[in-house]
């Protein structure tokens, strides 16, 4: 970074609205549609101040249709646009995953590669914030796993600026998701970590790079969005017992920087995966994937563990919901745990 | 709307086209499908032959798709559905392209990802879905991306009556009109949703009564007649170009063949789709040309024989053409 750039410190949201203004000041290929993205700036603040800056017809707010408008996200994008189309929280995705998997994932595989379709699923996952079963889930397992579809989730605003700029110029379907609770939002608190310097110039994040954002030496967490800023608090915590834990944030699962996983954990030995996704057949059991086939090259000193909501839906109730999704102390008693082991 | 002289025979030439080549699939398809080249027991062996998988045939609906296509440019865009090769015909999609995709070859539309279902051809701005329903919404962005870049261009999507009780139809007929956005709408009424009748999935005799509630015009042409389809749709077309939204036509139409290719037909009356071809819409435009002296059998034995060689040339390229190697199929998730 140059001297002369200028940096503030910036609220995840306002640095994704800030990176999507740019885009659509430099393109005029670029628009912007979902629901409430207009007068009220997206419910989680993800498009403040787009409206009044290009007005209505760049700006659209949409009715409550979700296949509706993600078709028509495709038709656009297919057309030589480059559409952002918001799906207010990514637990709305039942109600056009049809347009999302079936044809926005399938058709440039399905047209041999003729047909391109440059477009961004903005959407808000996670909970935390008491918003019960189908308003708090995060599923970017779900997205990763359909082929066709790129899937970016940031931890902080400085990430999520170069990201977001990254996935509009990419010239494949990006679904990005960002978590409420990292957001910055003035209504729901927040992990301050997410708030830090942006550059206020334009740049772009390579996809498939993690990002190794506290080094250690005892143990490798693998793990992204919120889970992130809980993850710097658990390190802290077993830093004072002596424990010096490395924190990989992964920022896109598709692509998936496996080297930096591989790489972290041959440094390390040991691997914790706290995810915010259900436990079973997801990201977690993935990144646990990807070591047992490495065996012949990595030495653990102790099994893989997982942290991740436990194979339930998210409960409303303040004591459930705590326990259902992984907190800070859950992450520093699984490495804890880590460290007992003493495998040959 | 009149159809002028060269249109009248653009119809009739791309419907003679359109039958030729259902007809010919129809033959090709069956190809090493039947006893007693296929595993003892079954009667006919889906992924079998030349030309695997499902097998969606037109012959009796190529109406629908010349009638709207008759009034289309290289620029405005056509989605169809899983029962596509009319449309595609109609819009001038690259045959020899279209037929290798079918029979899986590396010099198909889709260099063999796609098949029959999914034909996509960006040059003249084609694609269609094997789900019911799905080409609404996306028409709709095309003719959104049109208003954007300041074209007069249009979008049309066609779907089968089985599609109108989907929830993608309905959202993308109130965005449409809510935007008032260049498209048009086309229900194929071919009267089954696979075999289950209209009457037994559908509240209202006509789709096009649906228009009303979404604040745009609804049009039935009553009977699968290429004229008849011209002249709605070039009404439905002009509104659009001028910039005045969206329409939705219901066309009543015939399909001569099963939903697909090997469908028993159990749920058909014995000999009805004998008596469809009663009201055959190619010798019916015949006969309009000929009344009008612009066909006789000489020019109408030309025509075919023109026909013919395009449509067996397409057959044999795409019988022709090498497949793709297998490992290919790693391609192509993702543009670079």
């Amino acid at each position: 970074m140059s001297t002369t750039t200028t940096t503030r410190r910036l609220t995840m949201a306002q640095a994704i609205s800030e990176a999507t203004a740019q885009e659509m000041a430099r393109d005029p290929r670029v628009f912007v549609m979902g629901e409430d993205v207009g007068k009220y700036g997206g419910i989680f603040s993800a498009t403040t101040g787009l409206l009044e800056q290009f007005g209505p017809e760049r700006v659209m707010d949409t009715p409550i249709s979700e296949t509706g408008f993600m078709g028509a996200a495709l038709g656009a994008a297919a057309e030589g646009l480059r559409p952002i189309s918001e799906l207010m929280f990514v637990d709305f995705f039942g109600v056009c995953f049809d347009q999302i998997y079936n044809h926005i994932a399938k058709n440039h595989y399905m047209s041999g590669g003729a047909c391109k379709y440059p477009l961004v699923i903005t959407t808000g996952i996670g909970g935390g914030y008491n918003d019960a079963a189908q308003h708090s889930q995060c599923l970017y397992s779900i997205f990763a796993h359909v082929p066709g579809l790129k899937v970016v989730v940031p931890s902080n605003a400085y990430d999520a600026k170069g990201l977001m700029t990254t996935a509009i110029r990419d010239d494949n379907p990006v679904i990005f998701l960002y978590h409420k609770g990292i957001m910055g939002l003035s209504w729901m608190s927040y992990f301050e970590g997410s708030t830090n310097e942006v550059p206020e110039a334009q740049y772009t994040i390579p996809f498939g790079e993690a990002c190794v954002v506290r080094e250690g030496s005892d143990v490798t967490i693998v793990t992204l969005s919120q889970m992130v800023q809980k993850s710097m608090l658990a390190a802290d915590q077993l830093a004072t017992e002596g424990i010096s834990a490395e924190i990989l944030d992964l920022r896109t699962l598709v692509p998936l920087d496996r080297a930096a996983v591989l790489a972290s954990v041959a440094k390390t030995g040991r691997l914790l995966v706290a995810d915010e996704d259900y436990l079973s057949y997801g990201l977690s059991g993935e990144i646990a994937a990807l070591v047992a086939e490495n065996l012949d090259t990595l030495r653990l000193k102790a099994p893989v563990r997982r942290l991740a909501v436990p194979d339930v839906p998210i409960p409303f109730s303040h004591p459930l919901e705590q326990f259902a999704i992984p907190q800070v102390d859950n992450i520093v008693a699984s490495v804890r745990g880590l460290m007992t082991f003493k495998l040959d | 709307m009149q159809a002028t002289t060269e249109q009248l025979l653009w119809m009739y030439e791309k419907m003679v086209e359109i039958r030729e080549y259902e007809e010919t699939m129809a033959k090709v398809y069956l190809e090493a499908k039947l006893p007693p080249k296929i595993q003892k027991g079954l009667a006919f062996d889906i992924g079998a032959g030349p030309v695997p998988g499902e097998m969606h045939l037109a012959a009796g609906q190529e109406p629908v798709a010349v009638g709207v296509c008759a009034h289309l440019r290289r620029d405005d865009t056509v989605v169809g559905a899983h029962r596509p090769h009319h449309f595609a015909i109609a819009k001038d999609v690259d045959l020899n392209a279209m037929t290798a995709e079918m029979y899986g070859k590396a010099t198909g539309l889709g260099r063999g990802k796609g098949g029959h279902m999914h034909l996509f051809d960006p040059a003249v701005k084609f694609s269609c879905s094997g789900i019911v329903g799905a080409g609404a919404p996306q028409a709709c962005g095309a003719a959104l991306a049109a208003r954007k870049l300041g074209t007069d261009a249009v979008a049309i999507a066609f779907f089968g009556e089985g599609a109108a009780n989907q929830g993608a139809f309905h959202e993308a007929l109130n965005l449409a009109a809510l935007w008032k956005l260049p498209v048009v709408f086309v229900v194929e009424d071919n009267k089954y949703g696979i075999s289950v009748e209209k009457s037994a999935s559908t509240a209202i005799a006509s789709n096009a009564d649906r228009a009303v509630a979404y604040g745009m015009p609804g049009v039935l042409v009553e009977k699968n007649d290429a004229v008849a389809v011209f002249e709605a749709a070039g009404e439905a077309v002009a509104r659009a170009r001028r910039g005045e939204g969206p329409t939705l036509i219901e066309v009543k139409t015939d399909r001569y063949y099963g939903h697909f290719q090997g469908d028993p037909e159990t749920y058909r009356p014995k000999g009805e789709a004998k008596a469809l071809r009663q009201h055959d819409p190619i010798p019916a435009l015949g006969a309009l040309l000929r009344s009008r002296d612009l066909l006789d059998d000489e020019s109408d034995a030309a025509l075919r024989t023109r026909v013919s060689a395009r449509v067996q040339a397409a057959y044999d390229f795409g019988r022709n053409s090498p497949y793709p190697e297998p490992q290919d199929a790693l391609l192509h998730v993702f543009a670079d």
